[in-house]
């Protein structure tokens, strides 16, 4: 059995946890280590895509543009993605993106607003891209409605859809009939994009190979939003072990993770406290350091807040509802 | 003098779809100097038309020329799309009748009616920005009357209920105009915007939270604070649903630059429920601004 295609995010979802202060020399670094050992995709963007860079999300140490170009130099193989979030990043950024070396767009709405994407799929196909839609907060809907949204991103150019758990809030069952519906019902190709905010970033993963997810993601160490994501070295050594065909090398892919990624990360994303709250409460993994850094501004209990947040069914991206919601928490407490 | 009540302006809606009738609607709960004589849309079987039939308004479904046929139509709103609009201006511009534009066609200049509309009185055409703009940049305004802005940012998150196909095909031109509007009218030397969509059910009542950073950490807070609360009663005057959540949080951030404050306002539009659902404030700040932008050209052209 062939393996799925690997995408690598470290350098995109892995931007949260670094608080999108990543350099150029830690870019060029893990590109290159990547692209060694064999992954075929590499995505570099700020955390929340083309453009995020922000109040709201954080400001990037280092442009975007200049990371995406500097990971392009560093690998002879690897082709170089960037997220896109329409309503945050615009067909302008998308246009110096390509300029500046991505070959994959990845077009990421919130799952209910598929919709949204149409210009940005018009313009990544018109200039020769390759074009992956992200449904992000898959586990708010079922299965056959997120087919519906799939299908709408399949009719505007996509090359691929991806079941993406934006909350680290599906288990596995949850996660294979979003993708088996996809796979019904597209002709194209069907990702899955995971969160371990309670502990199933692989678990999911396997089960979405499994129902026939052509593509995947991980991230070294699993540096990313929440509790991060599937590690990608965790990840290619349970499909060798599974004994799927593949081209990448298990072994330089710990490497990279050991001597590389571990070095550099602010922190180790496992499944505490506060992310297990995010995972259980399903709201956006990135709210994690927010809710934190506002519970503790505020004297709230960043768990209260995160809990408050699910049930008040913040999407994708609602950052500035943590301040509110951590307002309203410490008036009630006075 | 203010000009009597009796006193009226024929003013006519173009486009009969949900801004064209909640519009028609807050015309006919306030008209103020205007009378609305018609309402006009190109699809026959348009329950904008026939609803305006019912309320004794009168309907076509020509167009524009209706409009045109009629000399006494002094004010018009339109409420098509841009594309529409290009043409609709040109064609309303050679028969010297006023635009109040709310689509994003941008033909004339930006207006928020507290903030810069005085200026524009003499224009044959004003455009309305966006509903996030005409939302978040008399904040941002309020803010730089007092001490320069250098950055402004607003995030707008409205129910995806209320965002019609042409926002939705549109999205980068919403973020694209609003972000200018923040700078060309707000003052911010930079303006960023963002939009969110939320699907919740029940609604989301629209919310939008400005965010402006400025030059030093030792600010007049107190002058800004009341310098935005007068701006929020102006605004209230004609969007009564406009309130802000909290008081505008100030906080002192270490930036790259050195201390910077940044002020964040968290604001709450409810719509007046006139006759879009009272959660979609984002078109309910559109249609009664272009009420009150109509309202301040009527009892300019009966000469108050």
């Amino acid at each position: 059995m062939k393996a799925p295609r690997l995408t690598d995010t470290t350098l995109r979802d892995g931007s949260h946890a670094m608080r999108h202060q990543f350099t150029r020399e830690q870019v060029k670094n893990v590109a290159q280590a990547l692209d060694k050992a064999g992954v075929p995709v590499l995505e570099v963007t700020h955390g929340d895509g083309l453009a995020g860079s922000s109040i709201q999300y954080g400001f990037s140490l280092t442009n975007e543009m200049d990371l995406i170009e500097e990971a392009r130099n560093a690998v002879t193989n690897a082709r170089i993605a960037a997220l896109l979030l329409p309503g945050i990043g615009t067909r302008k950024e998308l246009k110096e993106a390509i300029a500046r070396g991505i070959q994959v767009v990845r077009i990421a709405t919130q799952c209910t607003e598929a919709d949204i994407s149409q210009q940005h799929f018009g313009m990544a196909k018109e200039m020769g891209l390759e074009a992956v839609g992200f449904l992000m907060m898959s586990h708010m809907r079922p299965p056959e409605f997120l087919a519906e949204q799939a299908l709408l991103m399949e009719s505007y150019g996509a090359d691929c859809v991806y079941v993406v758990d934006s909350a680290g809030a599906l288990l596995p069952d949850g996660s294979a009939s979003r993708v088996r519906a996809l796979k019904e019902a597209l002709k194209i190709q069907v990702g899955f994009h995971a969160h371990n905010n309670l502990g199933l970033g692989v678990g999911n993963t396997l089960a979405a190979v499994e129902a026939g997810a052509d593509q995947i993601d991980g991230t070294l160490r699993g540096l990313g939003a929440g509790a991060g994501n599937t590690a990608t070295e965790l990840i290619a050594a349970a499909l060798d072990k599974l004994g799927y065909e593949h081209d990448w090398d298990v072994f330089a892919l710990l490497d990279a993770a050991e001597f590389v990624v571990a070095p550099f990360m602010p922190f180790q994303p496992i499944p505490d406290r506060d992310s297990i709250a995010i995972g259980y409460a399903g709201v956006y993994s990135t709210f994690l350091l927010h809710a934190k850094r506002l519970g503790k501004q505020y004297n709230v209990d960043p768990l209260k807040i995160l809990v408050e947040l699910g049930r008040r069914k913040t999407m994708a991206g609602q950052e500035d509802w943590i301040l509110d919601v951590a307002l309203e928490l410490a008036k009630q407490k006075k | 003098m203010d000009a009597s009540l009796n006193d009226k302006v024929k003013v006519a809606i173009l486009g009969s779809g949900n801004i064209g009738s909640d519009l028609m609607f807050k015309i006919l709960r306030a008209p103020g100097h205007m009378q609305l004589a018609l309402l006009t849309g190109i699809e026959p079987g348009s329950e904008g038309l026939a609803r305006a039939r019912t309320l004794g308004i009168n309907a076509s479904h020509d167009g524009i020329q209706p409009i045109l046929d009629d000399p006494e139509i002094k004010i018009i709103f339109d409420a098509t799309s841009a594309h529409a609009h290009v043409r609709h201006a040109k064609m309303l511009k050679e028969a010297n009748r006023i635009a109040i534009d709310l689509t994003p066609a941008a033909r004339g200049p930006y207006v928020i009616p507290p903030v810069n509309l005085g200026a524009h009185m003499d224009e044959q055409n004003v455009n309305l920005i966006t509903c996030g703009g005409q939302a978040t940049i008399p904040l941002v305004y309020a803010v730089s009357r007092v001490v320069p802005v250098p950055y402004a940012e607003m995030v707008s998150t409205v129910a995806s209920l209320s965002a019609g196909p042409g926002t939705r095909q549109n999205i980068d031109e919403f973020t694209f105009t609003t972000a200018r509007g923040l700078e060309v009218i707000g003052g911010a030397k930079q303006g960023k915007a963002i939009i969110i969509l939320n699907p919740a059910d029940p609604p989301i009542l629209m919310r939008n939270t400005i965010y402006v950073l400025l030059e030093s950490e030792d600010v007049d807070r107190k002058a800004i604070v009341e310098s935005v609360e007068e701006m929020v009663a102006a605004v209230q005057a004609y969007v009564p649903g406009y309130r802000l959540k909290n008081e505008p949080v100030f906080e002192v951030r270490e930036m790259p630059e050195g201390k910077r404050t940044l002020i964040a306002m968290l604001l709450e539009v409810t719509g007046a429920g006139d006759f879009l659902p009272p959660y979609a404030g984002n078109l309910d700040i559109m249609t009664a601004s272009a009420r009150q932008v109509g309202e301040l050209f009527a009892r300019k052209l009966l000469g108050e």
